[in-house]
């Protein structure tokens, strides 16, 4: 039998229900990956029980004709949800030791479909990073080279250690979370793909909140049609979150369709920032001819506010993240720091000054001023404004196309830290995701082909609300045509 | 006052006491070495963010919500709880059903 880890979601689902190799075989192949890929400090738990069990479940299931739509497929869930009874930090120190009493909405839908958890996944601390650099528990490192050079690059972030384990090879699929790119990024750094669904089409309940405006889960996966069966099944309503979207979940997988005929491409010319790398520009240039190929008409559309969208993200969620990551005060769960004599004040002050790292930290002082008393309205009503600029942008782009295709990032991944020094050249790496997020709108990364070096480069399409079917086409028709094979080495 | 005119203001006064002032607010201890070096990355990425007052927002409202979604009422009946233990699991202290801090006098 072929090496199991070699398969995605779609080969291990339907190997299982032919009786290829049974479900356990499958998560002992992936757990024995796992254990080998430590080095890449991808996961930050490991759960072999949990993906064993629901392994021994899937195939007594089999045996008297249940299966259900995940069933014989074991995943990487990133450290953000909480799942019950396993660790769950935000690869931070001040929820070291956090062992959540429930299940988020995402994980519940996953589980209940059938899967195992191989693990939880390190990620940028609280999801906020470009790099995977600002966890507590040290970097993710990519599985993939620079041609001759052994120099350890970024996985992208904030899902690296997703993007990271799917790309060696030591998780078949794994969930994502994505505020300004997190998932986006990550799939171009490590020639994977990735989707960001709609805003509210899956529950933020569970998930460690960074910016709820902008929060939202996704798949990550080898290819699209992976992505498409993990979206489906994390979808869907849920009363538990207040913008949670009442509507039913598609049949994306059922529906794809590489047929592009009928559908008009945008091209916003924003997108053409000053300096970018000719490797870019050329990647670009062959997506546009690949959409062409696959019966898509491409026009040119403006988003005039394009290059207002990282100030005002930058603005926007770090308001909210000083909100949120209030509630980590020592009290209530995660780590205390009590000083020798400290009241209660003092206690907050040093639990918190302790427990979050210095990118963390520097959101929440940005938010907290933001946010206070006379500058209120100059930033964060002006960058809610200007938010509603950026809506109004891709909503007039949709009077003449159905969808837009723009690079996933501006480079291909850098070296880990090459950019730790400047917080703003790190936030520049988010200049084409960030928009999608900001107005709720569906995208996701599929891998275009790899740059002079040999690391892998991402195309984004990005679409309409609660049109994921046809982002999800057209980056089929994108992986159809661009062929890309190409995998990391192993060296760990 | 045009909201860029308040803006450009807001980002002048950002020194180590305005630094101090906001890591009280936020609840986080920072040492002096710590403010001395938060002062320029303060005013950096203010000052980048600062662009944004170059646009024309007059008449504009501000995003509340981005997808179209009304906010749902529910029957006002108790769904949950009864959970005292669960919720104290993870307490760094817990003392007789509670979450125990140090000592609070005014």
């Amino acid at each position: 039998m072929s090496d199991l880890t070699d398969f995605g979601v779609t080969a291990l689902r339907d190997g299982f229900r032919k009786g290829d190799f049974s479900a356990r075989e499958a998560a002992d192949a992936f757990i024995g990956a796992m254990e080998a890929g430590r080095p890449l400090n991808a996961f930050l738990v490991e759960t072999p029980d949990h993906a064993i069990a629901a392994a021994e479940e899937a195939d007594r299931g089999r045996a008297v004709g249940e299966l259900r739509a995940l069933s014989g497929v074991p995943l990487g869930i990133k450290d953000l949800f909480c799942t019950a009874g396993y660790q769950t930090t935000a690869a931070s120190h001040i929820l070291e030791g956090f062992v959540p009493t429930y299940e988020s909405t995402v994980t519940a839908k996953l589980f209940g479909a059938g899967a195992g958890m191989l693990g939880k996944l390190n990620l940028d601390q609280f999801a906020m990073g470009s790099s995977n650099e600002t966890s507590a528990y040290g970097n993710v490192i990519s599985p993939w080279r620079r041609a001759g050079d052994s120099a350890p690059i970024a996985p992208g972030g904030s899902s690296g250690g997703s993007s990271a384990a799917i790309a060696a090879r030591l998780a078949p699929a794994a969930t994502g979370t994505d505020t300004g790119g997190s998932i986006r990024q990550p799939a171009a750094f490590t020639g994977i793909s990735g989707i960001k669904p709609t805003y509210g089409r899956c529950s933020r309940w569970g998930i460690v909140a960074f910016a709820s405006s902008l929060d939202q889960a996704g798949a990550m996966a080898r290819d699209v049609r992976d992505c498409a069966i993990l979206l489906e099944a994390m979808s869907g309503f849920d009363a538990k979150d207040a913008t949670s979207l009442d509507v039913a979940v598609p049949r994306w997988e059922a529906n794809l369709s590489s047929n592009l005929n009928g559908k008009k491409v945008g091209i916003p010319k924003e997108y053409r920032v000053d300096g970018m790398p000719a490797e870019i520009e050329a990647l670009w240039e062959r997506g546009i001819g690949f959409l062409r190929d696959a019966g898509a008409e491409i026009v040119d559309v403006s988003l005039p506010h394009t290059r207002q969208a990282l100030p005002a993200y930058y603005i926007i969620a770090p308001a909210e993240a000083s909100s949120n990551l209030a509630r980590y005060d020592g009290v209530r769960y995660g780590l205390r720091v009590l000083p020798d004599g400290a009241n209660l004040q003092d206690m907050y002050a040093a639990t918190r000054a302790e427990g979050f790292g210095p990118e963390v930290k520097r959101r929440i002082l940005i938010g907290t001023y933001v946010l206070s008393a006379g500058f209120y309205d100059a930033y964060y009503t002006k960058a809610q404004k200007v938010r509603a600029l950026i809506a109004r942008d891709f909503e007039a782009a949709w009077a003449s196309c159905d969808l837009l295709l723009t690079p996933t990032a501006p480079s291909a991944a850098f070296a880990l830290g090459e950019k730790t020094a400047d917080p703003i050249a790190m936030y520049l790496n988010d200049v084409f995701t960030v928009p999608a997020s900001l107005a709720g709108l569906p995208a996701m990364s599929v891998p275009g082909g790899l740059d002079a070096q040999g690391l892998p480069l991402g195309l984004q399409i990005i679409g309409k609300p609660l049109d994921e079917q046809s982002v999800l086409d057209a980056g089929l028709a994108i992986e159809e045509r661009a062929g890309f094979s190409a995998r990391a080495e192993t060296w760990w | 006052m045009p909201d860029g005119v308040a803006a450009s203001r807001a980002t002048m006064s950002v020194d180590a006491h305005t630094v101090r002032r906001i890591a009280s607010l936020a609840r986080i201890a920072v040492t002096d070495g710590e403010v001395e070096a938060m002062v320029p990355e303060f005013n950096n990425i203010l000052g980048w963010i600062e662009q944004l007052s170059e646009v024309d927002t007059d008449g504009v409202a501000p995003l509340a919500a981005v997808i179209p979604n009304s906010l749902r009422l529910r029957d006002d009946i108790v769904t949950d709880g009864d959970r005292r233990d669960e919720v104290l699991k993870n307490a760094p202290q817990a003392e007789h059903g509670f979450f125990a801090v140090p000592k609070v006098i005014e």
